[in-house]
């Protein structure tokens, strides 16, 4: 049988590949990297930890791999503890640079960060926004941020988007946010509902993106809120909410994040290099390579880049002190 | 009496017994349809999952898959080497560790302790409980003891390795004093009459009697420890690393955890290796556990 011939020739070559792997630790690089290594004398070298964001972990995990393009030797971890959990770890100082989809706390992290005597610059690297996204059977086409409030709120009693608007529809919403874990969860209910961390709970909550955007596109009264890299790449199932905080309805798109007039939910991206790592030639050259390339990878990590005056600003700051 | 001298037994006993009824048989053949019924659905739900996993995967499995590191520029160049190789190295270490633990503790808990005495019945409920904690909560102990003081490893391969080594010792334990107590006391008591020490008598008849039985533990114990993803996620694994381990101290990452690395990312360009990632898991866990029946058929001991 055909199938059976293509299961045994997978099994062999993964017993093979099981081999190569195993003793694949102590070998030499590529030839392509280790002729590439020859030429340049002055290779950088080291090993970075970077933890923190998931949200930021596509536009960190392009970084470093155009970076070890130029120099291989250099080893990158990046982990995805979250924006919370990666400044634990930073200000403990078991990570050299820390992802965040916001600041850091002033009131919690900063003084742990201080007692450890932790240093550290912050350095934005790309915005993001949170996109609001509706069942394209749920014709809504924008929503006031007081509307917002009054559907997320806590205790709120908002079935249908017609007890906002008698206007809008009356299919019962099924409603889909993300858990209380997720940075996009503390930054929407601070900005929606004016505190962190307060919303109704009768939703559908999920730390998997992509699982809401399943939720809300297959849900007739789905509605739910996200990351905009998700809606983007879901764009032809969704129904994107523009956003109206009173300047009129503002749709999410890079554009008007970039621009910052997607408000409240746009937002910066951050890297938070330690001051002790930035000693370091290669810690401070990935920086660099970072803000001077920051188009190119966001662009290969389908993330909104920063604007010129953002991306100079940013420059300033690394270089400040160095 | 084995299980199967009981039904043998009772297959006998039957014969001398009138037939059975219209009724009972009936009742028998509809208990026989429910639990078809049972084993189906969850057949059903293994088949589905394996069906969609492999639709999604199939066609990204090939050597490179398996050779080339991850990549975020180029899914289509994306691979798992990094995954692989942590994930071999993590099983090494926690044999290592939870190898020699869990068998002392077996022995002792057997061989030795007297039963009576509070702290051996301590240790024997602590056991027990520790088998039904939550896998995050020893990524938690991992966390604050072993990468943290007082171990001070950082989020290394040796402090993976001794996290999931904690995580199924229980496991590992309970199957071994299993293993150890099917040696029948005659065996020991021979020994023993014949004047061999009890430590003699524990390596040259109980551990050789028992070692199928404890491998076979070992082996599905392993197979948990690497399928596991939120402890090495909460010890602070690496989502995904362009570079293999070059030894116990160094980051790593490992399958489990560049399979949830690749799912939670908006670009659907890499669910497909996620996929694939999956598949491969699933092999070298059916593997493993293949190795663990074939191991208790060929050298299960028959008393």
């Amino acid at each position: 049988m055909k199938s059976s011939g293509k299961m045994l020739a997978f099994g062999a070559s993964m017993m093979l590949a099981l081999g190569a792997a195993a003793c694949g630790g102590e070998e030499e690089p590529a030839t392509g990297e280790a002729a590439a290594q020859e030429e340049q004398s002055e290779q950088l070298s080291g090993a970075i930890r970077i933890d923190g964001s998931s949200t930021v972990v596509p536009f960190a995990e392009a970084a470093t791999e155009l970076f070890n393009e130029e120099h291989p030797e250099v080893r990158f971890t990046v982990g995805a503890s979250g924006t919370g959990g990666g400044f634990e770890k930073f200000c403990a100082g078991e990570t050299d640079i820390s992802n965040a989809s916001r600041p850091i706390k002033e009131d919690e992290e900063v003084p742990l960060c201080k007692e450890a005597n932790v240093a550290f610059k912050e350095v934005q690297v790309a915005n993001d926004g949170i996109a609001v996204a509706t069942n394209t059977n749920l014709e809504v086409e924008c929503l006031t941020t007081k509307q917002l409030k009054q559907l997320w709120n806590r205790d709120s009693k908002v079935q249908s988007l017609s007890d906002l608007d008698p206007e809008l529809p009356d299919t019962e919403l099924s409603l889909y946010g993300p858990g209380t874990d997720s940075g996009t969860f503390d930054f929407f209910t601070d900005e929606i509902n004016g505190e962190e961390g307060v919303t109704r709970e009768d939703y559908e909550a999920s730390e998997d993106d992509n699982q809401l955007v399943t939720g809300v596109a297959q849900d007739d009264g789905g509605l739910g809120y996200f990351g905009f890299s998700y809606y983007e790449q879901n764009a032809d199932q969704l129904n994107a909410v523009a956003v109206d905080s009173g300047d009129g309805c503002v749709t999410p798109s890079a554009e008007t994040i970039q621009s910052g007039e997607y408000k409240p939910l746009g937002r910066p991206l951050f890297m938070y290099p330690s001051d002790e790592a930035m000693q370091r030639p290669e810690v401070k050259a990935f920086m660099e390579f970072v803000n001077e390339n920051q188009t190119e990878i966001a662009e290969l990590a389908k993330i909104v880049p920063m604007t010129d005056e953002q991306a100079t600003k940013a420059g300033e700051v690394l270089g400040a002190g160095a | 009496m084995t299980g199967a001298q009981i039904a043998a037994h009772a297959r006998s006993r039957s014969a001398l017994f009138p037939r059975a009824t219209a009724r009972t048989r009936a009742a028998e053949g509809g208990f026989k349809v429910l639990m078809y019924l049972a084993v189906g659905l969850a057949g059903l739900a293994l088949v589905t999952l394996l069906v969609d996993v492999a639709r999604d995967g199939w066609g990204v499995l090939s050597l490179q898959f398996l050779t080339n590191f991850p990549s975020r520029i180029s899914p289509e160049r994306s691979g798992i080497q990094s995954a692989i190789v942590g994930t071999l190295y993590l099983m090494v270490l926690t044999a290592v560790f939870v190898v020699p633990v869990g068998v002392a503790t077996a022995l002792y808990l057997e061989e030795y302790a007297d039963p009576t005495r509070w702290y051996n019945r301590w240790v024997e409920v602590n056991i027990q409980n520790l088998a039904a904690v939550p896998s995050v909560v020893y990524g938690i102990l991992g966390l604050a003891f072993i990468v943290r003081e007082p171990l001070g490893l950082g989020p290394v391969l040796l402090a993976g390795g001794l996290t999931l080594g904690l995580l199924v010792l229980p496991v590992v334990i309970i199957v071994s004093r299993e293993a150890i107590r099917s040696v029948p006391p005659s065996i020991r008591d021979g020994a023993l009459a014949l004047g061999a020490t009890q430590w003699q008598t524990i390596r040259r008849q109980v551990l050789p009697g028992s070692m199928a039985g404890i491998a076979t533990g070992v082996i599905l114990a392993l197979s948990r420890a690497i399928g596991e993803t939120a402890p090495l996620l909460v010890i602070g694994a690496a989502a995904s690393t362009r570079f293999n381990p070059q030894g116990v101290n160094d980051s790593f990452t490992a399958l489990p955890i560049q399979i949830f690395t690749w799912t939670s990312q908006a670009d659907r360009a890499f669910i497909p290796l996620a996929a694939g990632a999956i598949l491969v898991l699933m092999v070298l866990l059916l593997a493993m556990n293949s190795v663990a029946i074939l191991l208790r058929n060929r050298y299960e001991q028959k008393w």
